[in-house]
């Protein structure tokens, strides 16, 4: 069986990933990708969290919390994909630091 | 008696309605005339029918009531009339010197465009004069003297497209205002000790509340009434707005400034007599201030070279003499003195009137001369009022001044008779320069008019009163007994019979050698020239004392110093503002940094707070 640091690294690794790209990425598609990627993590903390804190193979939560954050995910990439294809038929660019308008 | 009172109360009303008659028509000129004339000449003729009733009686007391004004709890004021010696002598000298200015007026007023509107303001005027004198409670009075300013202030400015005029019509209501606001302070302080407003209850229960030796809170009280008949009387140290007051028509000089508003100060002390012997301090400052004012006013008119400014300083000063008599006990002689100065000054601005009327609103008086032969009607009656005003025996100034001077002596103050006197010697020498230089001498100037009818028969019926009119109003003497002297020295006695003929004959050798009117040479007499000129550089005084630190300080708060506060509560939200608005720059990503930052640093502290648990 593999080690619960490993898994804990893996998703460490996976989550600060994504969080380097939410920040250091200009394109809003990329940042969009990166927190797939942090979405992700989490998921698999879920899954290695309800493995290891019951002994029967049977405990099933981390699958299901995978599948309520796949759906949010989803639904979350729907709207914001849906956006990103807006601003772009407005702007011709994704570069957020250019996207800047709203400010004060 | 109840006929009586209805009478009684048509005497302030039948002036106010026909000035809201007219207020609210459109007549004719000799319609207008007529009801204003009218409606004073009724009001004459019902006082000398009351003259003429209580001729014998000395102790007659007539009331009406007119309807309740107020009537809160435990106050009531009722506009409530009351007549008694001292109020009918005053009614029968409004109306009757009233009557004849407004017959004058139709006259001086002919051509004016604002015809109507000057007989309104005349009527009101009158129509509050007389609820002034006649109120049986200080708010009435109140009332009417509130309204006699008013109207002073609107006939000052009569002619308002002249700026000067409203700037003098602003000084003399501004100046009597403050005499006024001291009078309203008087008042409520009169009512929170005596409950009452009530005149007559007044001078009672003030006896029972205050006596001799404690008797602060009556003196205040004395002295903001004081304050408030200084304003109106023109005294020291309120008297420069008068002279000013002279833009007004000559008739309302006549009427308002010398003959009845200006003494609404003589009358209020008058009336309440019995509570200023509560105050004998109080007493002696009258005294004081009223010799004090008729100094100056006096040495202020010897060198004037307007005719009306003349006037209006002679007016302030015979003031003086009224303010001295009441100061020193004398009521009686000041109002008798109130009477007759009304009668003989009228006749003079009157006459002065006249004279600017026919020489084209010429005011310099050494630009006439020698218009005795050709104005001679108006030439005698100045030759009369001013032989009144210099106190010529056998005219009527001669026996209230000579009262007054008596009075005083009687009264022991020997300092303010020596004052009296010589303000009684320069009275008659500016009288005499005045009459001199204006109908004597050479011809400089030639009338293009002459006084109508209605004007001369004005002067002719004021000439009789100036010349008879000293005859002593019996109920007076009980209702203010005068001092009893024992006996007066030979000193006392000719001395002021003299002085004028020595004033006179002072006058015509300065005349005769061509002394008036010629620049003088020294320095130090022509500085002392531009000060008695300047009334003593009053204006001047209140100029840098009163007004210029006011302006300054509205200079300063021209731009707001309060106002900085609100500013600097408006500059620290910008500066707030400022900082935080650095956070919303539109940078997503510097979002996302601080979102992120402030979560680690969450999730440290929740951390850190599970580890020391």
């Amino acid at each position: 069986m593999i080690p619960i640091s490993w898994i804990l690294f893996l998703s460490l690794s996976l989550f600060t990933i994504g969080i380097f790209g939410v920040l250091a990425r200009r394109n809003l598609l990329f940042i969009l990708i990166s927190l797939e990627l942090m979405l992700n993590a989490v998921v698999i903390l879920f899954i290695a969290g309800s493995r290891y804190h019951s002994a029967s193979i049977a405990n099933s939560d981390g699958q299901i919390m995978y599948l309520l954050v796949l759906t949010l995910a989803a639904s979350e990439i729907a709207v914001g994909l849906s956006l990103v294809i807006h601003m772009y038929r407005q702007h011709h660019h994704l570069d957020i630091d250019k996207l800047n308008t709203l400010r004060d | 008696m109840s006929n009586y009172s209805s009478l009684l109360s048509l005497v302030p009303l039948l002036p106010f309605f026909s000035a809201v008659i007219l207020l609210f028509s459109t007549l004719p000129k000799l319609w207008i005339s007529i009801l204003a004339v009218g409606s004073v000449a009724s009001v004459a003729l019902i006082s000398l029918f009351f003259n003429f009733i209580f001729w014998q009686q000395s102790d007659f007391i007539l009331t009406a009531n007119l309807g309740t004004w107020i009537h809160i709890d435990q106050l009531t004021i009722n506009f409530g009339l009351y007549l008694d010696a001292l109020s009918l002598v005053m009614i029968t000298i409004i109306s009757g010197v009233g009557a004849l200015i407004h017959l004058y007026s139709t006259g001086f007023m002919y051509e004016d465009p604002s015809f109507k509107r000057y007989f309104i303001y005349l009527n009101l005027f009158v129509s509050a004069m007389l609820f002034l004198v006649l109120a049986d409670n200080l708010l009435l009075l109140y009332l009417g003297w509130e309204g006699v300013g008013l109207c002073s202030y609107l006939l000052i400015g009569f002619w308002y497209q002249d700026r000067s005029n409203n700037l003098a019509a602003n000084k003399a209501f501004l100046m009597t205002r403050i005499g006024d606001t001291a009078m309203a302070i008087g008042l409520f302080l009169l009512f929170t000790h005596l409950g009452t407003l009530d005149i007559q209850e007044i001078q009672s229960k003030a006896h029972q509340t205050w006596s001799l030796s404690n008797n602060t809170i009556a003196s205040i009280c004395c002295l903001l009434l004081l304050g408030g008949a200084v304003g109106k009387s023109a005294q020291l140290p309120l008297q420069n707005w008068l002279p000013d007051a002279m833009a007004g028509p000559t008739p309302v000089s006549a009427l308002i400034h010398a003959a009845t508003m200006v003494t609404a100060g003589i009358y209020l002390i008058a009336r309440n007599s019995q509570l200023f012997q509560l105050a004998p301090d109080v007493l002696y400052i009258i005294a004081l201030i009223g010799t004090f004012t008729l100094l100056l006013g006096a040495s202020a008119a010897m060198v004037q070279s307007d005719l009306k400014r003349i006037l209006a300083y002679s007016t302030i000063s015979q003031l003086g003499y009224m303010f001295l008599a009441l100061g020193v006990g004398a009521g009686a002689s000041a109002v008798f003195h109130l009477m007759t100065h009304a009668f003989f000054k009228a006749l003079l601005f009157l006459s002065a009137g006249a004279l600017i009327y026919c020489l084209h609103h010429e005011h310099n008086i050494f630009k006439m001369g020698g218009l005795f032969k050709k104005l001679p009607i108006v030439a005698v009656s100045f030759a009369i009022g001013c032989s009144a005003l210099a106190s010529l025996p056998f005219t009527s100034g001669f026996f209230s001044k000579e009262l007054i001077l008596e009075q005083v002596v009687a009264s022991n103050h020997t300092g303010l008779w020596w004052a009296a006197v010589l303000g009684a010697f320069i009275t008659a020498f500016y009288s005499a320069r005045l009459f001199f230089v204006v109908f004597l001498g050479k011809t400089q100037s030639i009338p293009d008019a002459v006084p109508t009818k209605a004007m001369s028969l004005a002067l002719g019926i004021l000439c009789v009163f100036s010349l008879v009119g000293g005859i002593h109003p019996e109920g007076l003497k009980t209702l203010m007994p005068p001092l009893h002297s024992n006996g007066l020295s030979a000193l006392h006695h000719w001395l002021p019979i003299t002085l004028p003929f020595i004033a006179i004959s002072l006058a015509w050798w300065m005349f005769k050698t061509k002394r008036f009117g010629k620049p003088i040479n020294s320095t130090l007499l022509q500085s002392v020239h531009q000060l008695l000129k300047s009334g003593w550089a009053f204006d001047r005084l209140y100029q840098t004392v009163f007004v210029s630190p006011f302006k300054f300080l509205c200079q300063l708060n021209n731009r707001d110093i309060i106002d900085l506060f609100y500013r600097l509560i408006e500059k620290i939200s910008c500066a707030l503002h400022m900082v935080f608005s650095h956070f919303q720059n539109g940078n997503l990503r510097r979002y996302n940094a601080s979102l992120i930052l402030f979560c680690i640093l969450a999730f440290a502290w929740y951390i850190t707070g599970e580890l020391t648990l």
